[in-house]
């Protein structure tokens, strides 16, 4: 039997507590937390430990710390979480192109285990064969998943996996005595900003595709855009428009023809587990996200794992270390011939790692195969939805079908009712949802991304759909109701004027107290 | 049996079939492979992929999960002197606590609004870290001290303008090679030799390199190998004086009772945030932070976010918002500077917890704790015929080396014997300092008893 509801959307509101800035709480002489006793025999051994260091590395006034005891800092950092809409709460799905899905609460517990937190990477091989083994077994789950030969899961994000591509190709040049010579990489204006800024960093110049009408990256100016100086190709697929390019294969066929390598970033692999992989569609690499598909949860912004896949090729070129079994037990391996080095501490966020490793053994291929289809059935439902949501429109219409995402856009409405994006995402926070524009440039006017996933119910679907529909019909009667939003969020509309002001942005509370309460 | 149903999967509300059934018909199709249609066949995957038969119950994952993990052993099991980048700190608990919360386990990009608490919580963090440091501007965080030291390089070539980097040789091996994989092929590097004796950077060989084409100067205070750096002042002024900026790495943790770099020239000061309330995570627990001056020169430079109050349409209420936002590469792709992604933030919501809880007194009491626990061990570990404890004559916090070259074993024996006393022995300097013979990085902090200290050096005398 149905449930018959009234109405889909909440009368919301966000909690609000007011809560001082944690230096507003400090009274002098409270403690937080006490730490342990120095035994009296190494006092009477060692002396004072401060005459150890010499007069001028001794710090006279201790840092400026607020003093709090206990239960009050506590009490401030929840009431700081209640204002805070994890995925946990929301209908996380106006976040486009990040995965917000749901990260099972069993693999938290199995991160938080001491098994886990308290391993040192110093330590002897034999005592974290554990870590190792999940370590080792995730890398032939990723190579199953992408059809690539090895994985390092060093790079401690999306963007850190996109410049160990970048420096790999940078050394498999050089070790070719080509490095001088290729010196570009060419991306796409709808693959991630990092595509073009982390191929920047490693002194790439970069070459930038748009899109033709359909939406898709031009062929012909891929083609026009190679040369003998093409290192190599750094692209989405899908795009983040949601669009599949089906001319992939060409695309990698140009670059390998010129002698480049391919790159695929696959932070948008979400909707295409177990259809489609990196290895069919010609890639040299591949990175994914552990936290977005894979369900590693997002943290406010990591810690994360960009998951970086490559070729048998490009296996000597991958950071060390990269872990190994030798039939008996596993091992840290060193021993790449054209390593590039590292690009993070250690060996990876091994939480992320193991969320990864547990999230993919409750799914198997099937279930692998099930989330991506889900997931694109649910994009499809709400892509038919906002297709009859007067103002809105989406993206490159000629192109009928979308894999895991959308990219929607407002013009229309902006043009009718002067409402923009910034405005309906203001108003969304109003009844307990978060809308994101989209990345920078703004090719599509007034744009807004939105991904499902798997994770949301239809119910909850439709319960996000009555928001964006309350908004469009305010937009249309009362203009100036969303442009002032929000009004049940914890704060109220927000001046970014001084946040671009070098006189007078605070990114510190000390520097609030000099610049803004001079006088008092 | 055919008739027997598959129940949905617990992740995936959807794939129960009545609502597939039903979001089928409404999109207006048969089957959920006409929504691939635009991927074309000889793009599609055939195979199967050869994944283990799925474990559907949340306790045969569990049990599946945990039997792997049981083969770890912990450095709570055993008396671990393991550091090197990576510390045994104490956790208060109060600090998981924060950083289980739904609310900010699962947030990501949410709005200055409905994410109200994220940006006070990380505006909060900067703000406790730039006391720490005694600067005005901290970031977000990035991934790690390696990022941190990376980008701070980055940072000031491009702030003078200027290409070369100058590196003390006893910075950590690992963070060394971050460091050179990301300024290469942009910026170059030259190595700065120690003295044998102390440790200490060698001040004519800096004289010696150092030219007008140096953006910066590096070196880390406490060092890698566990010497405390005395001539800060002296580097940082020969710097300055050839038009360079100086960089400092830092241990925060030593802050309550060590200066900060700030007060000896420091133009940048960056590190990890490890030891601050966060677990070791097999090197998991890793977070950077950068710290300058408020000098638009230097914060424009910044690939980070970076936090900062405001206010907003009702009279003393606080706002947050991005600060500079422009900069990033979110906002100008190859143009912005460097690039921003997921990094490490709940760890510097964490951080920004740890400090809060210690305050200034537990702060700069547990400095001094640590550095006289760690001159206990150097004591007695001094006491074994053919040990040396410290290596170099030099002030130290929280870590030392200990020379094993008078025993006559190496230090991969040694620590397979301490293994047997569930003792972890210090980081084997052996391949990362050949020079040193046989060595090996050991720290101590406040979660070692004098118990552990002298079961430590019994164990060393009965296998020496």
């Amino acid at each position: 039997m149905e449930i018959k509801e009234k109405n889909k959307l909440r009368d919301f509101h966000q909690a609000k507590w007011d809560e001082p800035i944690i230096f507003e709480l400090n009274t002098e002489g409270e403690r937080g937390i006490l730490i342990p006793e120095l035994e009296r025999e190494i006092e009477k051994c060692v002396g004072d430990g401060i005459s150890e260091l010499p007069e001028n590395m001794v710090r006279k006034k201790p840092p400026a710390l607020p003093e709090i005891s206990q239960m009050r800092v506590l009490k401030h950092y929840l009431r700081l979480s209640q204002q805070c809409l994890g995925a946990d709460f929301n209908v996380d799905i106006g976040q486009g192109t990040c995965t917000m899905k749901y990260s099972p609460k069993i693999n938290d517990v199995l991160a938080s285990s001491p098994k886990v937190t308290k391993l040192h990477p110093f330590q002897d091989e034999s005592t974290v064969q554990g870590a190792l083994e999940i370590m080792y077994r995730l890398d032939m789950f990723l190579r199953e998943i992408s059809g690539l030969s090895r994985f390092s899961f060093q790079p401690g994000g999306g963007s850190s996996a996109i410049f160990a591509m970048a420096s790999i190709m940078f050394a498999y040049f050089q070790s070719r005595g080509e490095a001088e010579e290729r010196n570009e990489i060419i991306t796409t204006i709808f693959s991630h900003p990092s595509d073009a800024a982390a191929a920047a960093v490693k002194g790439y110049k970069v070459i930038t595709i748009y899109p033709d009408e359909a939406g898709l990256p031009e062929a012909e100016a891929l083609r026009k855009a190679v040369s003998s100086r093409t290192a190599g190709l750094l692209i989405t697929n899908p795009e983040d428009t949601g669009i599949f390019n089906p001319n992939i294969i060409e695309f990698t066929k140009v670059i390998h023809d010129i002698g480049g390598l391919c790159g695929y970033d696959q932070a948008n692999a979400n909707g295409i587990l177990g259809i489609t992989r990196a290895k069919e569609a010609g890639f040299d690499f591949c990175f994914f996200n552990l936290h977005k598909t894979f369900s590693s949860p997002h943290g406010c912004g990591g810690p994360a794992t960009g998951a970086l896949g490559v070729t048998d090729e490009l296996v000597p070129f991958l950071p060390v270390p990269i872990v190994d079994f030798d039939d008996k037990k596993y091992f840290l391996n060193y021993d790449l011939t054209h390593t590039i080095g590292k690009v993070r501490g250690f060996f990876g966020v091994f939480p992320a790692i193991l969320r990864a490793y547990s999230w993919i053994m409750s799914l198997g291929a099937e279930g692998l195969k099930e989330v991506a289809q889900v997931a694109v059935l649910n994009n499809n439902y709400i892509l038919k939805k906002i297709k009859e949501l007067k103002g809105s429109s989406v993206s490159f219409p000629m192109t009928e079908r979308r894999i895991e995402q959308v990219r929607y856009s407002w013009e229309k409405l902006t043009k009718e009712t002067g409402v923009t994006t910034e405005d309906v995402t203001n108003r969304m926070a109003d009844f307990g949802f978060h809308l994101w524009s989209s990345h920078h440039p703004w090719i599509v006017p007034e744009p807004f991304t939105i991904e499902p996933t798997e994770s949301y119910s239809k119910n909850e679907l439709d319960e996000y759909m009555a928001g964006l529909e309350k908004i469009v019909e305010e937009a249309y009667e009362n203009p100036e109701k969303v442009k002032n939003s929000p009004y049940n969020s914890v704060v109220h509309k927000i001046d970014h004027s001084t946040l671009d002001d070098p006189k007078k942005w605070a990114i510190t509370w000390r520097m609030y107290l000099k610049k803004h309460r001079k006088k008092s | 049996m055919r008739n027997k149903k598959k129940p949905s999967h617990p992740y995936i509300p959807n794939s129960a079939s009545e609502t597939k059934a039903k979001m089928l018909k409404e999109i207006g199709i048969k089957d959920i492979d006409e929504l691939y249609s635009d991927i074309p066949q000889n793009l599609r995957f055939k195979g199967k992929m050869n994944l283990p038969d799925p474990l559907l119950s949340e306790y045969a994952l569990e049990r599946h999960v945990k039997g792997i993990l049981s083969q770890n052993q912990t450095c709570e099991e055993n008396i671990s002197f393991l550091g090197g980048g990576c510390w045994f700190h104490y956790v208060p608990a109060i600090c998981d606590e924060i950083n289980h919360r739904s609310e900010f386990l699962t947030a990501y990009g949410g709005e200055p609004y409905e994410d109200h608490g994220r940006f006070q919580a990380l505006f909060e963090y900067q703000s406790l870290m730039a006391e720490m440091v005694d600067m005005d501007v901290v970031n977000v965080p990035t991934y790690d001290w390696s990022q941190a030291a990376s980008t701070s390089l980055r940072m000031v070539a491009r702030i003078t303008k200027r290409n070369e980097i100058i590196i003390a040789d006893t910075v950590s091996p690992d963070r060394l090679l971050v460091i050179q994989n990301y300024c290469r092929p942009v910026n170059t590097i030259k190595m700065i030799n120690h003295s044998n004796e102390t440790g200490l950077m060698d001040l004519d060989d800096l004289k010696s390199k150092i030219s007008s084409s140096t953006a910066g100067v590096y070196f880390e205070n406490p060092s890698y190998l566990g010497f405390v750096e005395t001539q800060g002042r002296a580097i940082s002024e020969i710097a300055h004086e050839m038009g360079a900026l100086s960089v400092v790495g830092v241990d925060p943790i030593s802050l309550g009772i060590i200066v900060p770099p700030s007060h000896y020239g420091a133009d940048i000061v960056c590190g990890d945030i490890q030891p601050l309330g966060i677990h070791m995570n097999y090197g998991g627990g890793l977070g950077g932070f950068i710290a300058t001056r408020d000098d638009e020169k230097f914060v424009m430079e910044y690939p980070s976010r970076l936090f900062g109050i405001t206010e907003t349409s009702v009279e003393g209420e606080y706002g947050f918002g991005d600060v500079a936002y422009e900069r990033t590469s979110f906002a100008e792709r190859e143009e912005g500077k460097e690039f921003i992604g997921t990094c490490a933030a709940l760890w510097g919501i964490t951080a920004g917890v740890y400090l809060a809880l210690m305050g200034p007194k537990g702060i700069q009491e547990l400095g001094k704790h640590i550095i006289q626990k760690s001159r206990y061990a150097m004591m007695k570990l001094s006491e074994i015929k053919g040990v040396k404890a410290p290596l170099f004559k030099s002030h130290h916090f929280k870590e030392f080396v200990v020379d094993f070259n008078g025993t006559g074993k190496t230090v991969g024996e040694i620590n397979k014997a301490l293994r047997e006393h569930q003792i972890f022995g210090g980081k084997d300097l052996s391949k990362e300092f050949p020079e040193l013979g046989n060595c090996a990085l050991y720290c101590v902090t406040e979660v070692h008893t004098k118990e552990d200290i002298d079961i430590l050096v019994q164990a060393l005398k009965n296998f020496l």
